[in-house]
């Protein structure tokens, strides 16, 4: 049995996990780091990902690609009110987002793929084979076409994914597995971009879903905007700058929003400091966390109201609930903790990462499908109700929301005309009356045999597998002939477009790497250069004159290395520029060090 | 461990539970239970599976919650995808129409509503009776409601506002006594379920019997759509007096 992998392909952040002998492991990169920022550059010279690609968002914002999970399965006019705070244009084909960069356009599951091909890339160095299946998972509240581009986004990765599964119910596979716990439990799911809710009862190795709700657009990244408007505020007050007119000023300031916010989670304030472009001078300010806290207040509401539903729909009341597990990065902010807290009446749980402990689940069930684990088992839900639209623009409901999966319901559709040769069906999911306040899923059309009127009759099955996705079937019941379903996605990739994203993929796929290892090494080599001109400017009275000399002369070396498309050049560059520096490195060393001390002492005598 | 677990394990001969009495894989004569005895494939559950039988209930309508649980999670384990996920097509598509199956047999026989309606369908084939007028005994009371929802729903926040409080107030009260209402249906549908439960067997007096049976059903069909008539209006007060952004339809039976 091929290795399966396990994959929280996160808005902020991904991880590949896998089942070793001894339990569920986060799989690590080159320098030791469990995350993947979800970042994609898309640069002249090729593709950069993870934290490559974060360095170069500020110095090419409209070429990098962050937050894309918030695009997935959605039309432009679901994102308009947030693309201010893009840098990238975005386009519309056949209902799918198609970001602009440069000449080229990219659907959102075509960028999620080469987060996801790092991601294998990873796991291959670590595991020491080709991996080619995974479970991949996704917030519980996702409809059905953002599961579908998740899906389509493993298949252009040139993985076979195994199974969607939702992400607080990995979540709590990672914690029963560990724990050993029996009871209600609510996982409370808040991420970089979403949030789920999802009410669980575990007894005997079952984790079965009772209810869970959600919202796909409320996370860390909305916690960050409320920030950055405030700043913006600011600078436009106090200096005069448009932050909007600077797309790197904007992501500078994006970034160092998420900095503040996540140093306001441990500090009670933060200092942050912004430098302006064209000698503007530096915005600065403190901000303590009841500021921020008030900038944010009605989005730390806005995940009661589903709580609330989760607990109406699994029929319990809040102290029914015997355990409160936190996941996503977001719960580290002391107001979730207190409010979830209130809501609950209990303290909630989180001796795990929460930033691993979705990706360790997803390897948990990796190893179930792989028929290693058969003491657990999962039973989950479905999370938003299936209909069709009938007479009147009313939705009528075929599956309820909360209905454990896999489940089917079938409908019997005839014709209201002599000779009608087709039906139209429209698939929706969602919770109101009216067709227009739900989601469009799909459109097709049944064949019928040309009849009189209400004679044909077509039995339509809708099969919800375990998934959590949507298949269609169709049988005539006179004749008892099965019929192949066309369905066309309202809001997705047709079968044609995955295909030659898939062979688009291939194609580059070989450039890709030596156009990385070529980027990679110039960024690194950027950096180099600039920390010893720096170290240069600090130690230049520490050390001998002609050491100076030398360390000058590997930098114009290195420099002129960076001009080469040879990333095994620019490496042997580098390593010569650690020699050249090792004496200056140490001397700067020891000198913060014995300054260091010497406050100290100074510190003392003035106590 | 309960009564209804040994029974599964004993293999004791079920009604019809599964689709054809070969082996789909190996053509070999079904032995095992939901396993080919020979080749150990799983073997699709029949489409004419009753949930009763499915699920290894007596067709009684006060069942025992736990066993019910229990077997159903046993069930799962024999079907579920995810332990199928290495097996071979054929294999595949018979877990998941069987999984699919269980669910709903066993989501239908959970709820006390939903088991009473599969039973009325199961034993008198006919289809739900959807009540569109009021029962005799609430028509008044249910008229002059509906004038009060009417009057709310067209006065829109901010004018009139004393009246709109005072209609709130009386169609909150409204609510309450019709929930009440709905829980006392609730009791005397019950009390009919033990009434089924206490029918004697097949044997005794066929015709009788069948007599019998029919009024009960019948008794529990006139309860259920009095029920699912006042169940819909207590829906239509919530969603037209809560606060708006909280208006999900409710999805209880």
């Amino acid at each position: 049995m091929a290795l399966i992998v396990g994959i929280d392909l996160g808005t902020t952040n991904s991880l590949v996990a896998h089942m070793a002998n001894d339990g569920p492991r986060v799989i690590l990169g080159a320098r030791g780091q469990a995350k993947v920022p979800s970042i994609v550059g898309l640069t002249d010279n090729g593709l950069l990902v993870g934290d490559p690609a974060k360095e170069y968002l500020v110095r090419d914002p409209s070429r990098t690609i962050y937050s894309v999970k918030r695009f997935m399965g959605k039309a432009v006019a679901d994102v308009a009110d947030e693309l201010k705070y893009f840098p990238y244009t975005l386009q519309e084909k056949g209902g799918v987002i198609r970001i602009q960069v440069g000449e080229k356009t990219y659907s959102p599951p075509q960028v999620s793929a080469m987060i996801l091909k790092e991601l294998k890339l990873r796991a291959e160095a670590h595991l020491g084979e080709e991996i080619t299946k995974a479970v991949i998972t996704v917030p519980a509240y996702f409809n059905d076409s953002q599961r579908q581009a998740t899906k389509d986004a493993g298949l252009i990765a040139g993985l076979e994914v195994l199974r969607i599964i939702n992400e607080p119910t990995a979540a709590s596979l990672a914690y029963g597995l560990q724990q050993n716990t029996q009871g209600y439990i609510a996982v409370f799911d808040l991420g970089g971009g979403t949030f789920d809710i999802s009410i669980l009862k575990l007894k005997d190795g079952i984790f079965e879903v009772l209810a869970t709700n959600g919202n796909t657009h409320l996370g860390g990244d909305d916690f960050d905007r409320r920030l950055v408007d405030a700043v913006i505020r600011d600078i436009d007050a106090q200096h005069g700058v448009k932050v909007e007119d600077s797309p790197e000023l904007m992501q500078t300031v994006r970034l160092e929003a998420e900095k503040t916010k996540i140093r306001l989670s441990d500090e009670s304030q933060a200092l942050m400091a912004v430098s302006l472009p064209g000698g503007r001078g530096t915005y600065e300010r403190t901000w303590s966390r009841e500021e921020f806290e008030a900038l944010i207040l009605d989005l730390v509401e806005q995940t009661m109201t589903p709580c609330r539903h989760a607990l109406s729909d699994a029929g319990l009341e809040t102290g029914q609930i015997d355990e409160v597990v936190l996941v996503g990065g977001s719960t580290r902010m002391p107001v979730i903790r207190s409010r979830v807290q209130a809501l609950f009446g209990k303290t909630p749980h989180c001796d795990l990462n929460p930033d691993e402990v979705v990706a360790l689940g997803a390897a948990v069930q990796a190893g179930i499908l792989a028929g290693e684990n058969r003491e657990m088992l999962l039973l989950d839900v479905t999370p938003l109700s299936l209909g069709i639209e009938t007479m009147g623009n009313v939705m009528s409901t075929l599956i309820r929301r909360n209905t454990t999966i896999p489940t089917s319901a079938k409908e019997m559709f005839t014709t209201y005309v002599d000779g009608q040769t087709g039906v139209d069906i429209h698939v929706l999911q969602g919770e109101r009356e009216l067709v227009k306040d739900n989601r469009s899923l799909a459109r097709f059309q049944l064949k019928v045999p040309p009849l009189p009127a209400a004679v044909p009759r077509v039995e339509v099955t809708f099969l919800i597998d375990a998934n959590g996705m949507l298949n269609v079937t169709a049988s005539d019941i006179r004749t008892g002939e099965s019929q192949s379903v066309q369905i066309k996605p309202s809001y997705g990739l047709t079968d044609e477009e995955v295909e030659s994203m898939i062979r688009e993929s291939f194609q580059f796929a070989a450039e890709d790497i030596r156009a990385r290892q070529v980027i990679e090494a110039k960024t690194e080599a950027d950096a180099i250069i600039m920390a010893t001109e720096k170290a240069l400017k600090r130690g230049a009275d520490l050390i001998p004159a002609e050491e100076i000399q030398s360390i000058r002369n590997g930098i114009e070396e290195l420099r002129a290395a960076t001009t080469q498309e040879d990333h095994r050049l620019i490496r042997a560059r580098i390593a010569d520029m650690e020699k050249v520096t090792h004496h200056l490195a140490e001397t700067l060393m020891d000198a913060t060090l014995k300054e260091a001390l010497e406050s100290k002492k100074l510190s003392e005598v003035i106590d | 461990m309960s009564e209804h677990t040994r029974q599964l394990d004993s293999g004791r001969p079920r009604d019809l539970p599964m689709a054809r009495s070969m082996c789909w894989h190996c053509q070999s004569e079904m032995t095992g239970e939901y396993f080919c005895g020979r080749c150990v494939k799983v073997q699709p559950l029949s489409k004419e599976l009753d949930y009763f039988t499915c699920l290894n209930l007596p067709r009684k309508l006060n069942l025992d919650e736990q066993a019910l649980e229990e077997t159903f999670y046993a069930l799962s384990r024999n079907f579920h995808p995810d332990y199928y996920a290495t097996k071979d097509e054929g294999e595949k598509a018979i877990s998941l129409g069987n999984t699919a199956l269980l669910n709903t047999a066993y989501r239908t026989l959970k709820d006390p509503v939903q088991r009473a309606e599969y039973l009325i369908r199961l034993e008198a084939g006919s289809a739900k009776d959807i009540r569109t007028s009021p029962p005799a005994d609430l028509f008044d009371e249910i008229l002059e409601l509906q004038e009060d929802l009417e009057e709310f729903r067209s006065l829109s926040a901010g004018e009139s506002v004393e009246r709109r409080q005072e209609l709130l107030e009386k169609l909150q009260a409204e609510r309450q006594a019709l929930e009440t209402r709905k829980a006392h249906m609730e009791e005397r549908l019950r009390e009919q379920f033990s009434r089924w439960d206490a029918l004697p067997g097949e044997a005794e007096g066929a015709a009788a019997a069948q007599a019998q049976k029919d009024a009960v059903l019948t008794g529990m069909q006139e309860i259920l759509s009095n029920r699912t008539y006042v169940k819909n209006i207590v829906n239509d007060l919530v969603a037209a007096t809560s606060p708006a952004g909280d208006t999900e339809r409710n999805i209880w039976h």
